[in-house]
């Protein structure tokens, strides 16, 4: 697949085994003091604050990377809001946060979406994943932004009938493509990558895009068309206007070029890739209350109307809020002090500054001590 | 000024146009939910909005990355482009647009 580059695998993040079974092959919840749903720049940083106080935390974010829409939306272009950041762009604020929280180890759930928020016996949080991840905690953090970035769906009548089936908008395993008659739809960078991975396994490949240009790897063009011109990959220019089948297993899909007449096109598997869009998703049922997809906050903690669940970022909404990343910065750092309090509720909470302390400074591992 | 825009359920609203605003903050500015998920960064598609044929010729051709985004849209025309890259200015005072489908 086709990575931005500027994503770096490093020892951080920590991917928890996920499914830890017991004995009884039930699911061990992972017990953590925060769960952060969303890993983008201000869950991210709501890591820092957090650990600042000593509070350890686990995220969970639907993107195989963190970074949410500066990750997914923008990640090369500018961003010149920031304080005390003349310019960078979304790809580098993510790699400047990522490096900030290091030194508390967070632990990143990736490539799921929470679907669950409920109360266990002993009054805790807990989060179930669509990927059976189950985490507790004192303290939820919905840091959601927008929502779950999830793949744009066509408006083709009938499609919802096939999907799952024959036709997909993600591909976890290659295997079940084999031998199959695939249509691959779409004109971007997933689109061509696997129409070329692909194709090898694959009986008959079709690539459909509605114009004759590509958003892609110039490299990636240049393989595609070689495969065309040698009669491995069919490319249609044209839209996907319908779709036919039976019991969920695609039979054929209609084809319109500009200008002629439609025409059918027999295939059993479509795998439609028209990029991400938000969507709040499973969030919207979690108990607490919304106006217009967004969570109203209290402004002096960030914390919800439920108590210990607690909303920044671009989720919330409170009088003069604004959808900035410094917003979410300074909500991160209020939410921290109240979330202490259900974490460590028999300690004081102590405000330090990172200059000046010596404790701060340990836990960041900048602390001086061996100097000459 | 103003222009006239027509929503997903075919009502037209005539919303206030100021000065060199992108067409994306108007409807915004005018109560409509439009989704503008990049916040005007011509990363998405979801300001997708169809132009008046009549009014097509009066602005800019779009870019090469405007085009490239459309990609992302659906029910794509000659008419379509994104909101966010349209400035108005006076000689667009009157101009007509519909939201397209998946922008709100």
């Amino acid at each position: 697949m086709a990575e931005a580059e500027w994503f770096k695998p490093t020892p951080l993040p920590i991917i928890y085994e996920d499914r830890k079974m017991t004995e009884n092959n039930s699911i061990t919840p992972i017990q953590t003091d925060i769960i952060i749903i969303g890993a983008g720049p201000i869950g991210l940083f709501a890591v820092f604050e957090l650990g600042l106080n000593d509070m350890k935390c686990h995220l969970v974010d639907i993107l195989d990377r963190p970074g949410g829409q500066c990750a997914e939306l923008y990640p090369e272009k500018p961003i010149y809001d920031i304080p005390g950041i003349p310019m960078c762009t979304g790809a580098e604020l993510i790699e400047k946060l990522m490096e900030q929280i290091k030194p508390f180890s967070p632990t990143f759930h990736l490539g799921q979406m929470a679907e669950k928020m409920e109360k266990t016996h002993e009054g805790k949080w807990r989060i179930t994943t669509d990927a059976n991840t189950v985490l507790e905690a004192p303290v939820i953090v919905l840091a959601a932004g927008g929502g779950s970035f999830v793949p744009k769906k066509p408006p083709i009548k009938g499609i919802d009938a096939f999907e799952g089936i024959s036709v997909f908008y993600t591909v976890r395993q290659k295997d079940v493509f084999k031998d199959k008659n695939i249509v691959v739809a779409g004109g971007g960078d997933s689109a061509l990558d696997w129409a070329l991975n692909l194709q090898p396994i694959v009986k008959r490949m079709t690539l459909v895009h509605r114009r004759s240009e590509f958003r892609a790897a110039p490299d990636s063009v240049n393989k595609l068309h070689a495969l065309v011109a040698e009669g491995k990959i069919d490319l249609k220019i044209a839209n996907i206007t319908g779709i036919e089948g039976a019991n969920g297993q695609l039979s054929h899909i209609t084809l319109q070029e500009e200008g002629k007449e439609a025409y059918p096109l027999s295939c059993d598997t479509m795998l439609a890739f028209y990029g991400l869009t938000m969507k709040l998703g499973p969030v919207a049922n979690f108990g607490v209350p919304f106006e217009h997809e967004l969570i109203p906050v209290d402004t002096a903690t960030f914390e919800t109307p439920v108590p210990s669940v607690f909303a920044i970022g671009d989720i919330n909404t409170y009088p003069g809020k604004m959808k900035l990343i410094l917003s979410g910065f300074h909500e991160a750092a209020l939410m921290a002090k109240k979330a202490f309090t259900y974490v460590y509720p028999d300690r004081r909470y102590r405000f330090q500054y990172t200059t000046s302390s010596s404790n701060l400074q340990t836990r960041l591992g900048v602390s001086d001590k061996s100097a000459a | 000024m103003h222009i006239i825009c027509t929503d997903l359920e075919g009502k037209e609203h005539k919303l206030e146009a100021t000065d060199e605003w992108t067409l994306m903050e108007i409807i915004r500015e005018g109560g409509i939910p439009i989704l503008g998920q990049c916040g005007g960064s011509c990363a998405c598609a979801t300001c997708h909005i169809y132009v008046d044929p009549a009014w097509k010729s009066k602005i800019p051709e779009p870019s090469e990355e405007e085009i490239g985004m459309l990609d992302g849209a659906f029910e794509v025309n000659e008419y379509s482009r994104l909101a966010c890259q349209i400035f108005f200015n006076k000689d667009l005072d009157g101009m007509k647009i519909k939201l397209a489908p998946g922008s709100v």
